[in-house]
Parts: structure tokens; sequence; C-alpha cells
């Protein structure tokens, strides 16, 4: 039945679904419209709605592993941050993290908003161990989590961080998370224990279907898998760039929903092709004597 | 190393592997030389002095000064430059040598397209690339986490408390209100209690550290869980059956969602009692739990793919885009090999 | 006597937590133990990598098959950790020129920022995007409509798959407005919203009741499987 297909002709299926789109992506430049999901939108508009200068918490959990698909919504909310004059100050819950979260800063702020200054309009404050213990203690005491920047310098003398004594001080927190510790740790540590503060979350595919039973009530937003990075994109590029060309490296979810596309009608092809199999043998033992 | 090897494939395997590993290396070789080439990384050093200034407090503070101020301090760095970059600087300044080829990038780049097709060789069976490049990634992780652990928590958290003085001198000029914090000996402590369960010694005493751990840990968990997924998802369950939309008229569709999940909830938790036998109502109702958990593994699996195919198209961005140059979505390198190959074969026809 | 100690500690640092919430005098000592317990999970990653060294040099020494590459991952950690430890081309930060351990260990151009961005980024994001051809191969051989609940599962995931792609507008989106809610795409989202929140709620809960009984009997000395057979 299905065994006798060598296993690497489905390989060889999907590597040309997934490739041959990426490549028609890059000689055409075509990208799907992306018309926005609540959760997406959600985000979208608790960002908007903050006033200029306001500060927000982002935590960076994830690492390499799962970057092709959290990479384009830090990517984009750090734009759309930066574009409505808000005040980032980055953690990271993963060891991994800051390094992700200096690329972000290097590849948005740095490259497109060079006049805001680290320290007072950013700032990355980097990892620290102790999981859901580091939520639990900037529920009451941010300093004592977090003493010193990426720099080393102590967070006492950052103009951001004035006033910040604890997490709930902030209005808005965001975090973008692969797993362990991530979006459901944020949600039972610091979104639960403070009812006026809005969490959005970007999350991975593999998260995203348990994430989403928080939604709307504990988690105000959230951006599930690669579609949701790319309905996000969408909605920052047109409050942004308007009818005007968005630069290409703020189009990198919605470039991937092409081999998306062919990746998912490969799949359902193979699962149809499986039960077709399947059943035809069924028919076949059933008629036979 | 060959001892090594010699489990995983056989000398006919073994060359199997090698020739597709040619195969490869001619192909990229040829790709290498069309147009422009490939896989190069470009840099400029930047070139930043400071300066000095101490403020009334005794505080001194550093900030960028133009080249060649007296007593300032030039930090070079090596920044990434692009393609496109590159060759701008070149036909302005034939020769320049402001923006040039980073060696120890270019081989970075390489060896990182390397272990790409390495890890994907695994689909084809296990091989000796694969084995080495897991080999590396776990050693690589191990490492990585210790230095990220020691710098960013060790150090500032504590270190400082330990001994401020050394730490301010050594990697932290800029901590404050150094003073020896007795407190901090507790955490150490119990960390060296914890190290020595690498040692036959450490049986008995690293039990303190891990029963910390472990009841901070289930403290912490039991507060959370009850608070977050117990008490606000059962209240984010008590939903009205009966809605009204906001000019008061009956909400079909809002009640029926309402239904659902209230429906849903109790059912799915019925099917989770395994003290009660699932017969008669709560067999029943457990079966309905059923349909709502694969509509929920459906939809799991759905999601998982997703992120999955996502994970899959970023790699191969890696290889065509960063490596063999042959698309510039980003318009990096303003080269598009790929649509010149494709306008070449249309004239051709 | 060791046993007894560590479950006091167990029960003290349990009840620490636990009482923080309720007793606002609490909340200092709960910040205090919860950042020992931070400051141990740095420790956790030491002990890690010491465990790892340990059993490779074991490995190593007992030449037995595949050594070598116990070799080469020892080769890697040691590097690793020399790099990121002595910040290897690492150029002192701007805040403080003067002082050349002042930058950090991954900043563009160290050592340590070229193992992550050459030899992590690339092998972990690899490994972990391998899996969609297992899916893949997994998905044609076993996801079978052989029952109700099967089919459930399956029809599931073809409307998420084309919903949340273009698919779901190309084959659903003539779909008049009054019946719009049968469109892929407004399919995914009524799925995610109702039926996927509604089981996946129970499964929190669930996990949550465990959690809280686990911590109980951990906290009450009830289960010691954590201290270890003897002593």
């Amino acid at each position: 039945m299905s065994g006798g297909l060598d296993r690497r002709w489905i390989y060889l299926a999907m590597m040309l679904a997934v490739a041959l789109p990426i490549l028609w992506n890059g000689v055409t430049g075509k990208t799907f419209p992306e018309s926005p999901t609540p959760p997406s939108q959600a985000c979208f508009d608790a960002i908007e709605a903050l006033p200029e200068g306001s500060r927000v918490l982002v935590s960076f959990d994830y690492d390499p592993a799962s970057e092709g698909e959290l990479a384009p919504m830090a990517t984009s909310f750090m734009r759309h941050l930066m574009h409505k004059r808000l005040r980032p100050v980055v953690i990271a819950l993963w060891p991994l993290g800051p390094t992700k979260a200096e690329e972000t800063i290097s590849n948005v702020i740095k490259a497109d908003f060079p006049d805001r200054v680290n320290g007072r309009d950013f700032v990355n404050l980097g990892f620290q161990t102790g999981n859901e213990g580091v939520l639990k203690v900037i529920g009451t005491d941010f300093r004592k989590q977090f003493p010193v920047d990426r720099s080393g310098t102590p967070v006492d003398r950052l103009p951001i961080m004035e006033g910040i004594t604890k997490v709930g001080d902030f209005p808005l927190v965001i975090t973008i998370s692969a797993g362990y510790p991530g979006g459901k740790e944020w949600v039972q540590y610091v979104s639960s224990s403070n009812p006026g503060l809005v969490l959005l979350a970007g999350v991975t595919g593999v998260q995203a279907s348990q994430v989403y039973s928080y939604y709307p009530g504990q988690l105000r937003g959230m951006l599930a898998a690669i579609k949701g990075a790319a309905e996000y994109e969408a909605l920052v590029s047109a409050a942004i760039d308007g009818d005007g060309v968005t630069p290409p490296r703020y189009t990198e979810a919605r470039r991937r929903m092409a081999p998306q596309l062919f990746g998912h009608l490969l799949l359902i092809a193979l699962i149809v092709a499986g039960n077709a199999m399947y059943f035809a043998q069924k028919r076949c033992k059933a008629v036979a004597p | 190393m060959s001892g090594a090897t010699m489990d995983a494939s056989g000398p006919a395997q073994g060359r199997w592997w090698i020739g597709l590993f040619l195969v490869i290396a001619v192909l990229v070789a040829i790709r290498a030389g069309i147009g422009e080439g490939m896989g190069r990384v470009y840099v400029q050093t930047e070139s930043t002095s400071y300066a000095s200034t101490t403020n009334e407090q005794g505080r001194v503070t550093w900030s960028v000064v133009a080249d060649g101020t007296d007593g300032a301090v030039t930090i070079e760095r090596d920044l990434f430059r692009t393609a496109g970059q590159f060759r701008a600087a070149e036909s302005a300044a034939p020769g320049q040598q402001a923006i040039r080829v980073s060696w120890d990038r270019t081989i970075g780049l390489w060896l990182a397209a390397f272990f790409t097709l390495a890890v994907f060789s695994f689909l084809a069976g296990d091989n000796p690339a694969y084995k080495l490049t897991e080999s590396i990634v776990i050693g690589v992780s191990a490492g990585y986490w210790m230095v990220v652990a020691f710098w960013e928590t060790l150090v500032p958290k504590l270190l400082a408390n330990l001994a401020p003085d050394m730490v301010k001198a050594w990697c932290m000029p800029n901590l404050e209100g150094g003073a020896f914090n007795p407190i901090a000996l507790i955490p150490l402590g119990l960390g060296l209690m914890l190290l020595s369960q690498l040692t036959p010694l450490g049986r008995h005493v690293g039990r303190w550290p891990l029963a910390f751990v472990i009841g901070t840990f289930a403290g912490l968990k039991m507060v959370s869980h009850v608070e977050s997924d117990i008490i606000e998802q059962v209240r984010a369950t008590m939903l009205p059956m009966v809605a009204f939309g906001d000019d008061g008229s009956f909400a079909v569709w809002a009640s029926l969602r309402n239904v659902l999940i209230v429906v849903g909830v109790l059912c799915t938790l019925a099917y989770f009692v395994f003290s009660v036998e699932h017969k008669g109502a709560v067999g029943r109702a457990a079966r309905v739990g059923v349909w709502f958990l694969m509509i929920t593994f459906g939809s799991a699996f759905g999601f998982t793919v997703m992120g999955r195919i996502a994970l899959l198209a970023a790699r191969f961005e890696f290889l065509f885009i960063d490596w063999l140059w042959l698309i510039d979505p980003k318009g990096e390198r303003g080269m598009k090999v790929v649509a010149t190959l494709v306008s070449c074969i249309v004239d051709m026809t | 006597m060791s046993r007894s100690v560590a479950l006091l500690i167990c029960l003290i640092g349990g009840l620490t937590m636990l009482v923080s919430p309720f007793l606002p005098m609490a909340t200092g000592w709960a910040n205090d133990v919860t950042d020992w317990f931070n400051i141990l999970a740095a420790m956790a990653f030491v002990l890690g990598g010491g465990s790892l060294l340990k059993v490779q040099l074991m490995r190593l020494s007992a030449r037995g098959p595949g050594w070598g590459y116990s070799a080469v991952t020892l080769l890697a950690f040691v590097v690793t950790l020399w790099v990121g430890l002595g910040k290897v081309g690492v150029v002192a930060d701007p805040s403080a020129p003067m002082v050349p351990w002042s930058g950090k260990p991954d900043d563009e151009g160290s050592a340590f920022w070229w193992i992550y961005l050459y030899v992590m980024t690339p092998i972990t994001s690899t490994l972990f995007a391998v899996l969609a051809f297992y899916v893949a191969s997994a998905a044609f051989r076993a996801f079978r409509a052989k029952n109700l609940e099967a089919t459930l599962l399956l029809a599931t995931a073809f409307v998420i798959l084309l919903g949340r792609t273009f698919a779901g507008v190309v084959l659903t989106g003539w779909l008049p407005d009054w019946a719009s809610g049968l469109r892929l795409e407004n399919l995914a989202v009524t799925i995610m919203d109702v039926f996927n929140t509604a089981g996946n709620r129970a499964i929190i809960i669930g996990i949550a009741l465990g959690v809280a009984s686990t911590g109980i009997r951990l906290m009450l000395g009830l289960d010691r499987s954590y201290l270890g057979g003897d002593a």
C-alpha cells in the first residue's frame, strides 16, 4: 500500500513545494493579499491605542530554531512601536533571546530610526535565568531581576526606566514566544495577576492552539504562526507605508506565505492520496473471496 | 573518528555519500562561476572615538567625539555591508578597501551552508556529515548556555553582590553602590551544593538545593495555575447562553457560540474524569468531549504543519538568498540570477 | 538527617511562595527566595555543561563506538566556553571604552557571535525545519479517516490548512456575504474561537488541577521521588 512508496519521494515533493514558490517570489516579488483575523487586528489596535512615549515591555522568548516564524513578528512589532514613538524595554527568558533582540534592534531601530537613543528610547536588558521565577519577581520588583542593561549600566541610570518598579507599570507587554517559557507563562504569572495590563503574544504554530484559549480575556491579542505574522505585517505596512512601497525587509512574513500555500496543498494531497489507497485496498479485501 | 563513522555506513553506502557530496560540490562550483559568483560576506570597519567627561558626582561619562580629539579613545568594529554596497563603492572608486570581503565571515557562511545541507542529508539516511553536525551542536549549545548564564546572571546578580569592586573594575565599570551583600552567600552555597552532584561526595548534599528548587517551583506553580488556569479559565467559560446584541435583539450566533463553548468545556472535562465509569449520561457527555478534543487536535495539527513549513522556508531562503545568491528579494545585491536565467530561457524559446 | 532537612527546605520554599500573594509582608521574602531560585537556575546551566563534559570524557576514555563524535562534542564545548567566557574578539562597550572586558560577549564581530551566527543558528533551525518532511511522510502513511473521531480531526486539519492560506480565499471567496461564515478563512477562525478554545480550556483546567495536587504532595513530603531511593 502506501508503505510501498519510498518516503524520499515525499521529501522531494515537499522540497519542491516549498523551494519553487520561494524562487518564484524572488523573481516576481509578488505576495498574496492578507486580511487580518481578529487576534492579529487586536495586536495592532492595542499598540495604536497607546499614547506617544509609552513604555512597552517586549520579551524575546525564542531562539534561532523558531526564527522562521517569529523573527518577522519581532520585526513588525519593533517597527510599529518605533513608528508610534513608543519606547520598548527588551528582556528575554530564553538564553539566545538577547541576541535575537540585538538583531531586531539593528535591523529596525538602527537602520530606520537612527535618531532613537539607547537607554532613553529603547533598551535591551538581556536574559535572566529562572523562567517563570523571573516573571514572579518582576511582578513586584522589576529592578531586582534586571538590575543592569546589557552594557552593565544600572537601570536606575536609564531614563527609559524612570518610574518603572514592577511589570504592572508597563501599559503593554509583548511576548514573542517559541514555547516554554513563553506566552503561556506570561499569561499565568503576569497577565492574570495584573488585570489592567494588556498582554500581546506572537506565538509559533505549535503553541497557537493552546494559547488561543486565553484570548481575548487574559491575552488581548495574538499573532498565530507565520499567517498571524503576515497579517500583522500587512497592517503595519498599510499604516506606515500607505500606498507606497514597503521596504523589502518588512515583507518577510508575506513572502513566506507562498511556500506555505503550496506546502499545505501538498500535505492535503498526500493525506487524500493515502486515504484513497487505504479505502481502495479495504474495498479490494472486502470484494475478494 | 574512522571507527565512529563505520557503524553508520558500510563501504557501499560510503561511496554513495561521497558521490552525492561530489555532485553537490560540482553544482555549487558551476553556480559560483556564473555571474558575480556567490556566498561572500562584506564588511566595513567603522571607527568611533570617545572622550570622557566627569560630572559633579564624580561619574565618568563617555561620548562620541571627532576623530583625532586629544585624549579620545578609538574603537573599531567591522560591520556588515551588502554586495550592492560593495559594488557601488567599487564603481565609485575601483580597488577601494573600505568595503571588503570578510574571510572569517565568508568561511562562516559556507560552514553554515554545509551544516544546513548536512542536517538535510539525514532525510536520505544517517551519515557522517549529519553525525558530525549533531555532535558539534550538542557541544556548542551546552557551552553557549553556560556562557550566557555566566555573563547575564551569575556576574551581575551573584558576583556583583559578593565582590562588587572586583566586578566593577573587571567587566561592569558602570556598576554602582558596590557593597558586599552577605545574603548572596545563600544562593552561592546552594549553587555549590548543586554543582557537587558532579562529584561522588555530592549525592547527599546535592539534595538540599534540589529540594529548594522543587519546593519553590511547586509553590510558584500552584499559585499561578490555580489563579490563571482554574479561576480565570472557569470565569471565561461562564458565558450567557442567551446573548443579546447592543440593540437588545437576540443574538443567535453569539448564543450558539457560547452554548458550544460551555458544552464543549463541560463534556471534555467529563471525558477526563476517570474515577466515574463512562456510561449513561457521563458516557454520552464524554463522547461529545472526545469530538471536541479531536477538533482541537486537528487544529493543533494544522498549526503545527504551518509552523514547520515556515521554518523550512526560512532555511531554503538562507540557501537561495544568502549563500547561492539565486534571488534577491531584499534588494541587497541588485542581482537576480534566477530572473536572468528565466528571461534567457524565454528568449531562447 | 539529610533527607529530613531536604523535606523541610522543600516545605519552607513552597510555603513562602504560597503565602506571598496573601501576605504583603511576605512579598519581599518570596522575591528573595525566587531570586535564589533564578540564580540556581543559572548554576543548573553550569551543572548541565559539567555533566556533558563528564559523560563525553567517559565515552572518550572507553574508546567505544562513536568516540570520535564525543571528541568533536568536547572540542565544540570547550571552544565555545573559551571564546565566550574569554570574550574573544569583543571590543569595549561605548559606555566604557577604557575597560576591554565591558563589551557584550555576543557583539557583532566577536568569536562567540560567529559561533552563534554560523554554527548554532543554521544547525538548530534546520533541525526543526526537517520536521516538515517527517510530518508530510507521517500524514501520508498514518492519517486515516477510519472512524468519526479521526474524520473530525482530519476535516479540521483541512479547514485550518486551507483557511490559513490564500487557498481559502480562492476556493470559497465567491460565497455571498450572507454565507460568509462558511468561507474557509472564517471557518478556521470559528474552529479556533469555539471548538479549539473549549477543548483546550478543558485540558488547561485539567492540567492545573494536576499541578495543584502534585504541588501539595511534594510540599507535604508525600512524594519524595526526587530525593532518590536511599539514605
